[in-house]
């Protein structure tokens, strides 16, 4: 089953007219692959690679071209996903499937080399490209580019980027969190939205998975009937046909749950979508509290150096410090000293003055520019859910008029026993 | 059907449904297509005399289909009535309902009893219609005496006295009303049966005021066909059972065996529907919650939320409706063979005391090669008891067939309902799910 019916959504943004495709592009995620190699320890390892395909759509006719073509592996993804997020701060980038099988109900596997995994994980990564390749900002990306066509040494190009050494420390926009004084309220309010959206999709993937478990166990035991059925035919004179027939209804209904469980994973999957979006959302809120709460000490820091600055200049003490302590104790220091302070204190608030101007118009073009990208991941959201939920209400649909058509059968024969 | 003589032990003479097919039976119901009732053939050889009970067996017009008949059960019965009443296969005069169960207090204990109503046109009846209220251990006390009065005939099975289940409420609506339905078909079953429903004590049962006082009595005011002809028999070992006879016995074994996994599976799905259900209500109000931090998506996620509710109500009902419509009946038909079980051994008993009785006549070669009377009245007793159970079990077959067939057809209903109204819910919120919101 094609794999770009599954996000049917981002297909309709998929333009990108950007400096490195002179025409519309196709991204596609079509093969998985086990491979054996060896890793960072030369130890011998296994893993999936996939096969990405980029095709250049002819404007006049629509007739694509194979462009592009390479191997990935999963940990390229994750790479390039990393340089994203310290590249663009501002954007909610987003997010790849989840790299272990969470969420799972009890006939789904939790193994990462299972071929059902390696599918949905397939289609997830196309998923990823489709939705960089089709954002306005993210599509103009060189790296992107090189993802997308430069197979070897791809790798050492992200390095050379030195984006790891530009990533901001967990540690440093924790503590941002904590003693940012003025936050932009809308920002705050969006965190929040996102704690509570991944809360609230975890609940939900947790008890769909439980719910799903139950629902196939109902299943399987009516596959019972079909045996006892048979059997209990067999003693029967006019009885039996119709108890024959009406067994094997029941096990066509136990098998129907498999396929019914299967298509409802992709629901699953375009909620953790979302649940994963949840945290690229809470990313952007942190850049903006850290770069505010770096303003904020910044301005402080600038205000006391001028305090500093006026108290030497006026000989008044204001504030307590060491300084004047010491020079207290130990003597004023020399008309020539203190002119020397001043000067270098004055040196010091011009250029944080500067800095300042800077760090706020930085501010300010963050805010402006993250806002107009949640703009868009709200719409995009909105949209997305609405189309998964009514997706859902269908295989709902499919498998209750299955589920008539089953019964209805069986108590035809029954009818004739 | 041929007729066999006196002193083959091993194969009576024994009627099937086809000889009555020309005279439909009065009493049989609209659901039975075969005739049930037991119906002898000739036995001309036999010099028995034609009262053993105290009522006339004789004839008024000797010769009919059924020819004359051994007058030695309560068939021969039948076969007045089928000279007397409409010929017409669907004419019932009897009908029995039980309703209304109400709760008594007393000081020593609770019970519940139940309406009993009786409209017929019967002359055994002295009115046409009745309506007495009665408890569980008065159906109790009806059954045994209809064991011990009829012991030839299957008698239908009682809902269980006690409840094994933990915690079961005896007094909650659920119990009650599964136990009515099962008195309700109790008494039906009887009604409908061509002998059990002329019992004295099934009588005195529907009409009497005071039923206490004619339990008190120990014996009937008339004494029954069946009861002056004692089935004591003293442990006498039947050779082999005839093959119809096996037969019927295997069938029983199978078929008890067979409803017992049924019965199992049933109990496992309303289980695992039980615990499908824990889950959906948990499921259901998570998409509201989510409802609450959204704005566009409100609608929507509030509108899922109470689909899956639905679906939940529509579970619930399906679980309460196999829970009390379907398990029980099976139940029933494995407590009724197990009683037609033990009717087949006694008939075994029966056979094995004529069979050790002969022999001992056999043995005594000095005697009068004369068959001795109490010999006789075994070889009689045994031919009776395979034809009303023959009969019987004709009957039983049948209406075993419409009982499983209505019962297997509501089950597939009930799940057909409940996919219909999990699929009306879902197709309802699709129009809501689609529809452009005006951003608020």
């Amino acid at each position: 089953m094609s794999s770009c019916l599954k996000y049917v959504s981002c297909r309709q943004h998929m333009t990108t007219e950007g400096n490195f495709w002179s025409k519309k592009i196709e991204i596609s995620v079509s093969e998985a692959e086990k491979r054996t190699g060896r890793n960072a320890m030369n130890m011998q390892e296994t893993y999936t690679a996939y096969l990405i395909e980029t095709r250049s759509v002819e404007p006049s006719d629509g007739q694509s071209v194979l462009t592009d073509s390479l191997w990935r592996r999963y940990s390229e993804f994750e790479l390039l996903r990393n340089y994203l997020l310290v590249f663009y701060p501002h954007i909610v980038v987003p997010p790849l499937p989840e790299k272990r099988a969470e969420f799972v109900w009890h006939k789904l596997s939790a193994d990462n080399m299972d071929p059902d995994f390696v599918e949905r994980r397939r289609i997830g990564l196309e998923n990823f490209l489709l939705r960089v390749a089709s954002h306005s900002v993210l599509s103009e990306d060189k790296i992107f580019y090189l993802f997308l066509t430069q197979e070897n040494n791809w790798k050492e190009t992200v390095n050379e980027t030195g984006f790891q050494l530009k990533a901001d420390s967990r540690l440093k926009a924790l503590n941002a969190t904590f003693r940012v004084k003025n936050p932009d309220k809308r920002f705050t309010e969006l965190k929040h939205y996102g704690d509570e959206l991944q809360s609230v999709i975890s609940h939900l993937l947790r008890v769909r998975a439980r719910v799903a478990d139950r629902l196939y166990g109902v299943y399987k035991v009516h596959g019972n009937y079909g045996r006892v059925f048979s059997e209990w035919s067999a003693i029967e004179k006019e009885m039996g046909d119709g108890l024959q027939s009406a067994g094997h209804h029941m096990d066509v209904y136990a098998a129907s749950i498999d396929d019914i469980l299967e298509e409802e994973e992709h629901y699953a999957d375009q909620l953790k979508e979302y649940l994963f979006y949840a945290e690229a959302l809470r990313a952007v809120c942190r850049k903006h509290e850290l770069m505010q709460y770096d303003l904020e000490m910044a301005a402080q820091d600038l205000a006391s150096k001028k305090q500093q600055c006026e108290e030497l200049a006026t000989g008044t003490v204001r504030t307590f410090s060491l300084k004047g302590m010491t020079s207290k104790l130990f003597g004023q220091e020399t008309p020539e000293q203190r002119e020397a302070r001043i000067k270098v204190l004055e040196e010091q608030i011009s250029e944080g003055e500067e800095q300042l101007k800077c760090k706020n118009l930085e501010g300010r073009e963050f805010v402006k520019a993250a806002w107009a990208d949640i703009e868009r991941f709200k719409e995009q959201k909105n949209h997305d859910l609405k189309e998964a939920l009514i997706s859902y209400a269908v295989m709902q649909i499919s498998m209750c008029k299955k589920g008539i058509q089953v019964w209805t059968n069986a108590k035809e024969c029954f009818s004739k026993m | 059907m041929s007729a066999g003589g006196v002193g083959t032990p091993k194969s009576l003479p024994s009627s099937g449904p086809k000889s009555l097919q020309d005279m439909p039976h009065p009493l049989a119901g609209p659901s039975s297509e075969d005739i049930a009732g037991g119906e002898l053939t000739p036995s001309p050889d036999l010099q028995l005399p034609r009262s053993i009970a105290d009522k006339d067996l004789s004839l008024p017009n000797g010769g009919t289909p059924a020819g004359t008949s051994s007058p030695a059960s309560s068939s021969s019965l039948l076969n007045r009535l089928q000279l007397d009443d409409d010929l017409d296969g669907e004419t019932r005069d009897l009908f029995v309902t039980v309703e209304d169960p109400k709760k008594h207090v007393c000081t020593m204990e609770t019970y519940i009893t139940y309406r009993v109503t009786t409209k017929t046109s019967r002359i055994e009846f002295d009115l046409p219609e009745y309506s007495i209220r009665r408890r569980y251990q008065d159906f109790d006390w009806l059954r045994n005496k209809l064991e011990e009065s009829q012991p030839t005939h299957l008698i239908p099975p009682l809902p269980e006295k006690f409840v094994v289940k933990g915690v079961v409420d005896r007094f909650s609506e659920e119990f009650v009303e599964t136990r009515r339905k099962a008195l309700d078909k109790f008494l039906k079953r009887i009604a409908d049966h061509p002998v059990l429903s002329f019992n004295e004590h099934f009588n005195v049962f529907l009409t009497a005021k005071d039923l206490n006082a004619y339990k008190k009595q120990g014996m009937a005011l008339l004494s029954k066909v069946g009861e002056s002809v004692k089935y004591v028999t003293g442990g006498y070992k039947l050779r082999s059972r005839p093959l119809e006879f096996a037969a019927m016995g295997e069938y029983l074994d199978t078929f008890a065996l067979k409803l017992g996994t049924i019965d199992r599976i049933a109990q496992r799905i309303i289980k695992e529907e039980v615990e499908y259900l824990v889950e959906l209500r948990e499921y259901g109000p998570v998409y509201s919650t989510w409802g609450g931090l959204e704005m566009e998506l409100e609608e929507p996620l509030e509108g899922v939320s109470a689909c899956i509710g639905n679906c939940c109500t529509a579970l619930e009902d399906l679980t309460d409706d196999m829970t009390e419509d379907f398990l029980p009946v099976l139940r029933e038909y494995i407590l009724y063979s197990e009683s037609m079980k033990n009717v087949l051994k006694k008939r075994d008993q029966v056979q094995g005391e004529y069979e050790a009785k002969l022999e001992a006549i056999a043995l005594k070669k000095e005697e009068r090669p004369k068959v001795p009377a109490e010999v006789e009245k075994c070889q009689d007793r045994v031919e009776c008891f395979n034809a009303d159970l023959k009969a019987d079990m004709e009957r039983w077959q049948n209406n075993k067939r419409q009982d499983f067939r209505q019962l297997l057809m509501g089950m597939a209903d009930k799940n057909i309902q409940y996919y219909e109204k999990c699929l009306t819910a879902w197709e309802s919120i699709i129009p809501l799910l689609q529809e452009k919101q005006e951003t608020k």
